[in-house]
């Protein structure tokens, strides 16, 4: 079967209605707003910007969330972007899922993880009987640092759940959480998306995941380096007690649009709704020196040894003005433009972003979106330098006993030899004298 | 792109997320077929896209007779206005490689290669120039470079006469579906520089009159190489991406005759490519 019929067919079955949907729909009015974003007009917004993918395209992705929302349990959801790679896209919707369903799938985790470590205690116990026979051979006094836990699924990085598919008819997949471990190593590599989920990362420093987590990773770093919204839209709320570190806004009932003039004028205009991550991994930062409960008894004695001084990291607070994002050398981390100069009354403003090719805003009165079309990579000024390797590590500790000293040479040893026999001499001199004055 | 199959085009390669508004195709679809009729040039191809910090610089470029001769470039801010560039020299080439960063998106800036290169700046001062490289010039040079390296058409799209001068193939219909997704199907439409490298045996095969350029097969990094070759809706387009210069998109319908390519993106050389694969 030629493949251009085999994909005609899997867009024809986007169209296709299916039968339970006519009862789906009469719930969908009692729940107030609905789920599906209006991925044609967010497309129509940014096609004023020359920004987008083909109307067809925009449409088969559109029917493809209509799938996506129907069979699994979403909140909101929201048309992410398109990440290039080298044999197939992604494409990536943003999404809340409803809160009892996110618990069911904590618990299911945490089934897994227990069971695994219980397979591996088995294991443990096997092997350590076959190698009591056998002398061991000396423990390395290497301890990995401590694990920086990732945040938990509805707050700072894993505050979304992403799902991505390669192409419009094609089943989504959901992405794992990130974790900060994945972040940090994510920031030093660069590494082109293949297209597979599967496909492992070889890179230094060595990614801890596959393509699913690199993909995550990067998802994770845009929206929190790129996803802004005109300043005042969004406000904390005003019942908690304002914390630096909040973590929720809500939607600011009293917001007036500015024109658009203004907002293309002024970056302060704009603001970040998404909270930057540490340069430890994680949005709200962790002191690693607390230690848990089963380390505790170990670690006591370690701790007072390694009292490294983990400064608090800060991050900038969660509605900051892009005007305060730094530049690159001589470049602004924004562009803002008009999108048409000619008919100033119905031009929207328009946000590129320097340091994340490929992530644009737009703004037009109550209307604004954030959107990624690129390959996924941040903008580097100079040249990407990969990580050098570590030193190379001692393999045992310097002892008198084994450092190397380089052998006395002939001449030093007569020197030695003679300057013993002098001292020799003198001494028995010293003995004869004294034995004379007996 | 061809002019005239400008709206059809733009929409085969708008998958990676770039293209123009409606204004600008409006515009377009205005003064392209005017500057065809100005400069009496043959064939009016929209070139791309290069995206600076404050602006946007659009690129059109004419052709003769001979659709290997040097091209005439020409570049406007708003798709209305064109100013013809010129030709690109060896010395432009040079310089524009040590200039790094973004374009300014103002024609008239001019890059303090003292700052850059203090060698080059001092050949510069003793030569009697300014020691700066004006924005324009490295766009002509950029614009040069990006033809040279991955400008690429279809193999047997274009023939070569016995005069030596190059046209369109009348009898082209399109590669066919299996050959479409082989990067030896796809040369690179400048000086070749590697034919004479082949074998007799391999020569033997070639056709001179449509086999006169580089392929694609050759290109550094072997392997993977510098190119990502997609088939998009179902395999009614191929669509094939350059690696080293990000934003410059070639597509064709195979079993027709339409294919072209644009560049939409920063003017920039990916340089990290033996990293990033």
């Amino acid at each position: 079967i030629p493949p251009t019929f085999e994909a005609a067919e899997k867009c024809k079955a986007l169209f296709i209605k299916e039968a339970g949907e006519e009862e789906h729909e009469d719930l969908d009015e009692e729940m107030g707003e609905p789920a599906l974003p209006n991925v044609m007009e967010t497309a129509f917004y940014f096609e004023q910007a020359g920004i987008g993918l083909s109307k067809d395209e925009c449409y088969y992705i559109f029917l493809a969330f209509k799938n996506l929302i129907s069979v699994q349990p979403i909140q909101t959801c929201r048309f992410w972007g398109k990440i290039l790679g080298l044999e197939m896209n992604y494409i990536i919707a943003e999404v809340q899922l409803r809160e009892g369903e996110e618990e069911e799938e904590r618990e299911e985790e945490e089934e897994e993880t227990v069971a695994e470590e219980e397979k591996e205690m088995g294991e443990g116990e096997e092997e350590e009987e076959q190698k009591e026979k056998e002398p061991e051979p000396p423990k390395s006094t290497y301890k990995p640092p401590p694990e920086i836990p990732k945040e938990a699924n509805g707050t700072g990085a894993n505050k979304y759940v992403y799902f991505v598919c390669n192409e419009p008819g094609k089943p989504w997949v959901k992405l794992p959480p990130v974790t900060p471990a994945q972040i940090v190593c994510a920031r030093q590599i660069k590494k082109f998306f293949t297209g597979r989920l599967d496909a492992p990362i070889v890179s230094f420093p060595p990614f801890p995941g596959n393509e699913a987590n690199y993909l995550r990773a990067q998802i994770a770093r845009i929206s929190a380096g790129t996803h802004v919204s005109p300043t005042g839209f969004y406000q904390f709320p005003e019942d908690e007690e304002e914390e630096e570190g909040g973590d929720t806004y809500e939607e600011n009932p009293e917001f007036e649009p500015p024109p658009v003039a203004e907002m293309v004028e002024s970056l302060a205009m704009w603001a970040h709704h998404v909270k930057g991550i540490l340069k430890q991994g994680r949005c709200v930062w962790i002191n690693p020196a607390q230690k848990s409960e089963e380390d505790e008894e170990e670690g006591e004695e370690e701790e007072e040894e390694e009292e490294e001084e983990h400064q608090e990291e800060t991050g900038q607070p969660l509605l900051t003005l892009i005007s305060e994002d730094e530049g690159m050398k001589n470049i602004p981390a924004w562009t803002a433009q008009a999108s048409t100069n000619l008919i100033p009354e119905y031009s929207i403003a328009i946000l590129q972003s320097n340091r994340w090719p490929g992530a644009y805003a737009f703004a037009s009165g109550r209307k604004f979106e954030n959107i990624y079309f690129g390959w996924g990579h941040k903008y580097n000024p100079e040249s990407h330098t990969p990580a050098l390797p570590p030193p190379a590590e001692a393999e045992f500790p310097t002892e008198p006993g084994i450092t190397e000293a380089a052998d006395p040479t002939v001449e030093e040893e007569l020197a030695f030899k003679a300057a013993q026999e002098e001292a020799l001499a003198e001494a028995e001199e010293e003995e004869e004298e004294e034995g004379e004055d007996d | 792109m061809e002019a005239l199959s400008l709206p059809a085009a733009l929409s085969l390669v708008a998958g990676g997320g770039a293209g123009l508004s409606p204004e600008l195709r409006a515009a377009l679809g205005a003064s392209l077929p005017l500057l065809q009729r100005d400069y009496r040039f043959e064939r009016v191809w929209f070139w791309g896209c290069i995206q600076g910090v404050r602006g946007a610089y659009y690129i059109a470029q004419g052709l003769g007779p001979d659709r290997a001769a040097p091209r005439s470039r020409l570049y406007s801010m708003n798709c209305l206005d064109w100013s013809l560039l010129t030709p690109a020299t060896e010395e432009m080439l040079a310089l524009a490689e040590e200039v790094k960063g973004r374009f300014q998106g103002d024609p008239s800036f001019e890059y303090s290669l003292a700052e850059i290169n203090p060698e080059a700046a001092a050949r510069l001062v003793q030569s009697g120039k300014e020691p700066v490289m004006k924005e324009e010039a490295r766009l002509i040079a950029t614009i040069e470079q990006i033809d040279r390296a991955v400008g690429i058409v279809p193999r047997g799209a274009f023939v070569k006469t016995p005069l030596g001068s190059v046209h369109e193939n009348r009898h082209f219909e399109g590669l066919s579906l299996v050959e479409a997704k082989k990067l030896s199907s796809y040369f690179h439409f400048t000086e070749p520089t590697n034919l004479k490298n082949k074998t007799l045996l391999e020569k033997a095969d070639l056709d001179p009159s449509t086999d006169f350029l580089n392929s694609l097969e050759h290109d550094i990094p072997q392997g993977k190489g510098s190119w990502s070759i997609q088939l998009e809706k179902g395999g009614s387009v191929v669509v094939l991406r350059s690696l080293l210069w990000l934003g410059l998109t070639f597509y064709h319908v195979p079993m027709t005759k339409q294919f072209g390519y644009v560049y939409f993106g920063t003017g920039e050389k990916n340089l990290d490519l033996p990293f990033m694969l």
